[in-house]
């Protein structure tokens, strides 16, 4: 079945794919977004710990899911892979650290003789709420800016700026994004707070830090979106592959991609409506607003991916080479490989079959402090 | 190519090393106590004892407090392909991160979903649902080991692929070949039993403790139970694929092979060393042996099934040997840069669009492509991996493979009658053990990737090739932080770990 698609489509079938993944590691960031607000919520040893049990079970599932989206995204379009991880090669340190000692932190923390201290512990997973949301959405976001490389015809690339991708993070662009997804991630673990806690004091805290994280959220977005309907882009010519600069490229982009477009304002308004129903309703939309802004997420990220890969344009820009940029068609893997890797691919629906059940059976009721009480806790 | 500092390519492969003991000091502990805590679980719902739910949430704590650190090592090492390794990446991206993102699909998520449930599910989930979310994590657990040796298979033995001048990389052709080649099936095996071992000897250790120290005794003699048949079995297992892995090693890799048993002259009837001591001449600059303890003609029975093969040595592979049909590597060297030009010229007639010079490179690249991968070196002994590690770190892990049958058998023989307490020797025995397995484990991939240097994948890519442009500085810097961090993070985890034990059942 998939061997009989043209490269090209099983190029775009797998750029669907890492957006997907892409776009749930966005949403699934509320782990890292809670991580970040476990002193302002939690204002007691005990209310801590009860944060970070109701959202340390779910850790892995981020973790696996940023594996997973790197794995993906090496198996199908290597270029990029070998292009942007050796040559930002500071930014994806740092990303991989923050990540790193997330992993330890929940397992370690409160644990008897576990060296660091609780605290240290602690301040681990507010690195990782920090760093790990804001420089993986600025990396995203030189994919509307472009970085600083060059490659040869042997595919090697040579990196012009000493400063190795971390000068990504000083374009305001870039900056805005990585700020957007912050508050973003911070916002949706709060929904899930009102979902999951049953403990009267940290809610009340999450309901004043909901209107708190509103507003820088609103507005880094605004500024992203604003910037970069703006913008010009990196096109392709299909005809000859050549890359050149087109004046609103990402605003003729969702002009030339209507369903793109509505499922990116679709997106923009679930996730405000999740934040203000709970804010004018708390008691009706306390346990759904979550999937509002969760679901909503989802689709803008999703779609935002698409703009930086769909309809003739260079996903990850070369500006120190126009010619050198990335696009789905010259960075993917063989027509063989990306076959095999489809057939693959329909485990996804599997996988994600058995984690909502796993999940909701794992979820049958609020987590309250006397809950810590049972043997495993963090 | 590009030719890179060479102290870039050495920092760049210590990290890479650093980085994977680290990762390996966690994994082989994963594999197989998800098993044995299955194992303990599935006792428990058959007998209703709640002796053995109390032993299966005892080591399922110690599980968890090593899967934490496993998970965070082995990020580190998937990020590495691209930072560190990039040329390599692009070279055989299309094979090796196939098997990445499967495993990420089919093995990861099964891992930590049903982790989740193992851990917190006691009270949520039914009985029978949470054996099962146990079962699937020991599966999970095992598929993650299945994916990434595949990967590593191919590169000791690069099969189903051809070699692309449009995109200059390698590209998968078959996906069956790559995922059944021997080398694989068999590496998967080995690897996965040397966990299993690694884990019974872990319990039967850590139990023996609590019986020295006479606490616990009912519960850790009930673990020894389960371990050491375990382990028994499996032991025997580890010999079996470990006696496969030489063979596969003989026929795919003569000159790890060589260097592993430090033969430099090739002959029939080759002894097995069982144990030596090497020094190297002053003079001819080779590895002698000071010592040794050999056991005649079984060399060349073992790997080749007959008493009369001929093992070739490292000369014979160096310098070639017209009577076995082994070519020089120098000549290698020669079709090596008869490849590399082959392939600049393609490229540069391309882009001239000149059909006939094309197919032309083409035809010479596709004669020589077997040995591209030397054309990058100039002197032929550079292809000799460094002996003395290879040849130590085998003999330390085939003779500790014998000793845990030895141990596993005996205390199986006291734990059945009832008497293990009484045998101090074989408590202290087991403690022992401990380490010793450890050692053991990492040992073999020394053999494993030490015996293959220069390569990254064998005769087709070295490893100077493979590295990234990067300042050597910011590699250092790397490295350094890894090595420290993760040494804290060990140290951490090897505390608590001692204190959950210390807390007991
Ligand atoms: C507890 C650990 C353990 C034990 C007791 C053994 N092994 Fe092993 N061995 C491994 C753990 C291991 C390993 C870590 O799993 C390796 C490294 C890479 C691999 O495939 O398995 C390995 C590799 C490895 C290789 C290299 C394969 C290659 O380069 O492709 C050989 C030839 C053997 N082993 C042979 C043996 C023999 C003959 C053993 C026993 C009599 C033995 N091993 C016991
Ligand atoms: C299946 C997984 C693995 C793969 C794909 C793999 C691959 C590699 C690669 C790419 C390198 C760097 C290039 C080189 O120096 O050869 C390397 C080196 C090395 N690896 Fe592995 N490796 C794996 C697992 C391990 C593990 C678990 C260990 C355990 C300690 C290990 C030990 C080493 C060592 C010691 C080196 C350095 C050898 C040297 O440079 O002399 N490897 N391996
Ligand atoms: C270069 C080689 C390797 C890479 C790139 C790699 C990558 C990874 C990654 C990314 C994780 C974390 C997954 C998660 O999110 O749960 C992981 C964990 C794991 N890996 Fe590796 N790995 C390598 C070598 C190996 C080898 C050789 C084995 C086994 C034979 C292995 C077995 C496992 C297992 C069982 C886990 C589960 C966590 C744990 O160890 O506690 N890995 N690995």
């Amino acid at each position: 079945m998939f061997e009989n698609l043209s490269h090209t489509a099983l190029q775009q079938y797998w750029w669907i794919l890492v957006s997907i993944l892409g776009a749930l590691l966005v949403f699934l960031m509320f782990i890292q977004g809670g991580q970040s607000l476990i002193y302002q919520l939690g204002k007691t040893d005990k209310n801590r710990s009860l944060l970070i049990n109701t959202i340390g079970s779910k850790w892995e599932f981020t973790f696996t899911t940023l594996v997973t989206f790197g794995g993906a995204f090496f198996a199908s379009f290597p270029l990029f892979y070998s292009t942007s991880f050796s040559g930002a090669y500071w930014v994806w340190f740092l990303i991989l650290i923050a990540f790193v000692v997330q992993a330890v932190a929940y397992e370690f923390r409160s644990k008897p003789e576990n060296l660091l201290g609780k605290q240290t512990y602690d301040i681990f997973l507010f690195i990782n709420g920090l760093l790990g949301t804001i420089l993986v959405g600025a990396a995203v976001g030189t994919f509307f800016t472009g970085s600083h490389f060059i490659i040869d015809g042997e595919r090697h690339s040579q990196w012009t700026m000493v400063t190795r991708g971390l000068e990504a993070a000083l374009n305001i662009q870039n900056l805005s994004l990585g700020l957007t997804v912050f508050f973003l991630s911070r916002i949706l673990a709060i929904l899930y707070v009102f979902k999951n806690v049953d403990n009267d004091e940290i809610v009340q805290l999450a309901r004043k830090q909901l209107i708190y994280n509103s507003i820088p959220f609103v507005f880094f977005f605004l500024l992203f979106a604003f910037l970069l309907m703006l913008s010009e882009g990196f096109a392709v010519n299909p005809n000859t592959n050549e890359v050149f600069m087109e004046p609103f490229k990402y605003f003729n982009n969702l002009i030339g991609m209507p369903l793109v477009a509505f499922l990116f304002f679709l997106g923009v308004i679930l996730v405000l409506l999740g934040i203000v129903f709970p804010i004018l309703k708390y008691e009706k939309y306390s346990n759904k607003a979550i999937w509002y802004s969760g679901l909503g997420t989802v689709l803008t990220v999703f779609s935002l991916f698409l703009l930086a890969g769909f309809n003739n344009t260079a996903y990850y820009p070369s500006v120190a080479d126009l010619q050198s940029s990335l696009t789905i068609a010259n960075s993917s893997s063989s027509h063989y490989t990306l076959t095999a890797m489809s057939y693959v691919s329909l485990f996804i629906p599997i996988v994600l079959t058995y984690i909502y059940f796993v999940w909701r059976a794992l979820n049958t009721k609020k987590i309250e402090l006397k809950d810590l009480e049972e043997e495993h806790v963090y | 190519m590009t030719n890179f500092d060479p102290t870039l390519i050495d920092w760049s492969r210590a990290q890479f090393a650093i980085t994977a003991f680290y990762h390996w000091c966690f994994v082989p502990l994963t594999l197989g106590l998800s098993f044995i805590v299955a194992f303990m679980e599935s006792l428990y719902i058959k007998t209703g004892n709640e002796e053995w739910k109390k032993i299966t949430k005892f080591w399922m704590k110690l599980f968890g407090i090593n899967f934490a650190i496993g998970v965070a090592t082995g990020i580190v090492m998937e990020f590495e392909f691209g930072t560190n390794w990039s040329n390599y990446s692009w070279f055989v991206g299309d094979i090796f991160g196939a098997p990445l993102a499967v495993e990420g699909i089919m093995a990861f998520f099964i891992e930590s979903t049903f982790v989740a449930v193992m851990f917190f599910g006691w009270n949520k989930v039914s009985k029978k649902f949470h054996l099962l979310a146990t079962w699937l994590t020991a599966i999970g657990a095992n598929l993650s080991a299945l994916w990434i040796l595949v990967a590593n298979s191919w590169m000791q033995y690069p099969t189903g692929v051809h070699f692309n001048p449009d995109t200059v990389r390698n590209e998968m052709t078959n996906f069956w070949e790559v995922l059944f080649s021997p080398v694989a099936i068999n590496k998967f095996l080995h690897t996965i039993t040397s966990g299993f071992v690694l884990a019974a000897v872990f319990v039967v250790g850590v139990s023996a403790w609590f019986l020295l120290k006479n606490k616990e005794t009912v519960l850790a003699k009930k673990s020894i139970l389960v371990a050491t048949i375990f382990g028994l079995i499996m032991s025997v297992f580890i010999i079996i694929t470990g006696d496969q892995s030489a063979k596969l090693m003989a026929k795919y890799q003569p000159m790890k092979f060589a260097a592993m048993e430090n033969i430099y002259e090739g002959r029939t009837k080759a002894p097995l060393v069982v144990i030596g001591a090497l020094t190297k001449d002053k003079i001819s600059n080779k590895e002698e042996f000071a010592f040794k303890l050999e056991i005649p003609n079984i060399l060349s029975t073992m790997a080749f099934q007959k008493k009369d093969a001929f093992v070739p040595g490292i000369k014979d592979i160096v310098y070639g040997n017209s009577e076995l049909g082994i070519i020089p590597t120098s000549e290698r060297i020669q079709k090596g840069k008869l490849a590399l030009e082959a392939l600049k010229d393609y490229s540069e007639a391309k882009k001239n669009n000149d059909e006939f010079a094309m197919n032309e490179s083409f035809n010479i690249l596709n004669d020589n492509y077997r040995h591209m991968g030397y054309g990058h070196f100039s002197d032929p002994e550079e292809i000799i991996p460094p002996i003395k590690a290879t040849f130590y770190s085998f003999r330390f892990m085939v003779a500790s493979g014998f000793w845990f049958i030895i141990l596993f058998i005996f205390a199986l023989i006291y734990i059945l009658r009832n008497k293990i307490e009484e045998k101090r020797w074989i408590l202290y025995a087991a403690i022992i053990s401990i380490p010793i397995v450890y050692i053991s484990s990492q040992l073999g991939w020394v053999v494993t990737e030490v015996g293959r240097q220069p390569w990254i994948i064998q005769d087709l890519m070295s490893v100077s090739t493979a590295v990234s442009n990067i300042s050597t500085g910011s590699v250092i810097t790397t490295f350094m932080f890894f090595a420290v961090l993760f040494a804290i993070l060990v140290i951490a985890e090897i505390k608590i770990l001692l204190k959950q034990i210390k807390l007991g059942f």
